[in-house]
């Protein structure tokens, strides 16, 4: 890049305290990093190391304890529908069908009705959900859950979409084609992501950026760029290298 | 028609749930058709009676053709009672379930009022309403008000936290969020509510009316007795019975159409 651009998340020095009884828990320590326009970043670490919580920052589900967390330059919020989360738990809306979860926030929004739903068409239509439009969200498996959620998202233009391991509860088939669709759809959109994962090889097959956590208190120990040719290969020899690296940093437990 | 040929038409389960009260018709006619002294009229006496009752013509007293007059007469009761239990309980049930001091307030004070029977509430009823049809109601509002209220609260308080941080990331308001999350996740227990309101609304009916109200189904059901009418009797409880099934079969069908999408439902 030739010219130095905003980011279009920054966070400076940003921490979270929890109380929990008498103790307090740092959930996360002075984290900092700078996320840009179209990357795809995912955070990777041990349980506990702080990585859900950093996320439901960026979602403005958490507000920090200390520090800063900017978005174009402002301070984050409440939630809003510039950040889309997909949940683990999907969070879908029982009541409505496939093409009314997708259509719920245009219309929260106050798109009109015709308008929200070619929306949803749309993007029912992008996640290969077309035969589910009318079921609703009982009807589904996981994965097609997980689907609508993605959808809901995209169909509210949401800048940065904000995923905690949203596929660390499908079989590896169904993850390996998630993440193709979701590689697919990133390509063409240029969403930011920011994608939480236990899973080193689901970061590297997936991210620009690798950020490693460490527990105890949860902070950052390295902001590791892939520069990997897409599509990537886990059988490569350069993608090997990488895994054995994070490993390494993880603390060989994976 | 031969059984075979029913079985082509009638599905299995309704045979299933026939059986029941047909056996139950048939030990009735065996052990009190043709005994002078039995204290159970046979079935076919009280079929008898009950078309008397509704239609006339067979005995001609008192209390031909009357049945329509109580019928409605109850009919206006439970569902009056009923309508206004909900119309207090829904909006109360949604105000102590979301907010705060509301709940502070109001919610100690009913449920140390819960634990008293509607039936206790009776002759208190009978002091402060006098003895007649608004003692009934006033019966029918109570017996229908607590499971509406109470299922109302929990369905408003036990949304799925998931489902409000959704909502607020996709962009409602905090002031749509009643409408476009807490109703609509609420509904299946609001709607059990509902159910068992109505449901409880027809029993206490029948006590509501013992007590001096002219008509009514428990009103003659509590006379005939006095009078030794036991098929009058008999055929004001089968009403009743009838009824009130029928009544749970219109809602129940309301609630699987508006809630198709839960699995427990439709
Ligand atoms: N609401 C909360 N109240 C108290 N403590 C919390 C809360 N949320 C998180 N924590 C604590 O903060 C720390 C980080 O939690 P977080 O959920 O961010 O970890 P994580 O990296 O997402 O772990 P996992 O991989 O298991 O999901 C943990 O020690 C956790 O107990
Ligand atoms: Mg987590």
């Amino acid at each position: 890049m030739a010219e130095p651009t905003i980011p279009i998340l920054a966070a400076e020095r940003l921490s979270k305290r929890f109380a929990f009884g008498a103790e307090t828990i740092t959930a996360l320590s002075e984290a900092d990093f700078t996320l840009h326009r179209g990357e795809f970043i995912c955070l990777i670490g041990p349980s506990g190391c702080g990585k859900s919580t950093l996320l439901r920052m960026v979602g403005g589900f958490e507000t920090p304890s200390e520090g800063r967390l900017l978005m174009w330059g402002k301070p984050v919020g409440g939630p809003g529908p510039d950040r889309g989360m997909v949940f683990q738990d999907y969070g879908l809306f029982p009541w409505l069908t496939v093409a009314g979860n997708i259509a719920f926030g245009p219309l929260a929004r106050g798109r009109p009705k015709a308008e929200a739903a070619a929306t949803a068409r749309r993007f029912i239509e992008t996640v290969g959900l077309t035969r589910f439009a009318d079921a609703y969200p009982h009807q589904l498996s996981g994965g097609m859950k997980q689907r609508v959620a993605i959808a809901r998202v995209l169909a509210n233009d949401a800048e940065i979409v904000l995923m905690d391991e949203p596929f660390g509860a499908l079989d590896a088939f169904t993850r390996e084609r998630l993440q193709q669709e979701l590689l697919d759809i990133w390509a063409r959109t240029k969403l930011t992501v920011i994608f939480v994962t236990h899973a080193i090889e689901e970061a590297i097959l997936l991210a620009d950026r690798v950020v490693v956590m460490a527990a105890a208190p949860g902070r950052i120990v390295a902001d590791e760029r892939i520069d990997l040719p897409r599509p990537r290969d886990p059988t490569e020899p350069a993608f090997n290298l990488l895994r054995r690296r994070l490993s390494a940093m993880l603390g060989g437990h994976h | 028609m031969s059984a075979t040929a029913a079985r082509g038409f009638v599905p299995r389960q309704a045979l299933l749930a026939i059986a029941a009260p047909v056996l139950v018709l048939v030990l009735w006619h065996f052990t009190t058709s043709g005994r002078t002294y039995s204290l159970i009229p046979p079935p076919l006496e009280v079929a008898k009676q009950w078309w008397d009752l509704a239609f006339g013509g067979l005995y001609d007293d008192l209390y031909s053709r009357t049945l329509l007059t109580h019928t409605l007469a109850s009919l206006s009761r439970v569902y009056g009672g009923f309508a206004l239990a909900a119309a207090v309980a829904l909006p109360l049930g949604m105000l102590i379930g979301r907010v705060r001091v509301v709940r502070d307030l109001l919610d100690p004070t009913l449920q140390l009022l819960r634990p008293i029977p509607v039936t206790a509430w009776l002759p208190l009823a009978m002091i402060v309403f006098g003895i007649g049809p608004r003692s009934a109601f006033f019966l029918v509002f109570l017996g229908a008000f607590y499971p509406v209220l109470l299922n109302t609260i929990f369905g408003v308080r036990n949304v799925e936290g998931r489902l409000f941080e959704a909502a607020a990331m996709l962009g409602v308001s905090p002031q749509a969020t009643f409408w476009k999350v807490v109703l609509p996740a609420a509904l299946p227990s609001i709607f059990t509510g509902i159910r068992l309101g109505l449901g409880f609304a027809w029993v206490v009916i029948v006590v509501g009316e013992m007590t001096g109200v002219q008509t009514g189904l428990g009103a003659i059901i509590m006379e005939a007795r006095q009078l030794s009418r036991t098929e009058i009797v008999m055929s004001g409880m089968i009403t009743i019975g009838v009824l009130g099934f029928l009544s749970d079969q219109v809602v129940q069908m309301i609630g699987n159409r508006l809630l198709r999408w839960n699995p427990q439902h439709g």
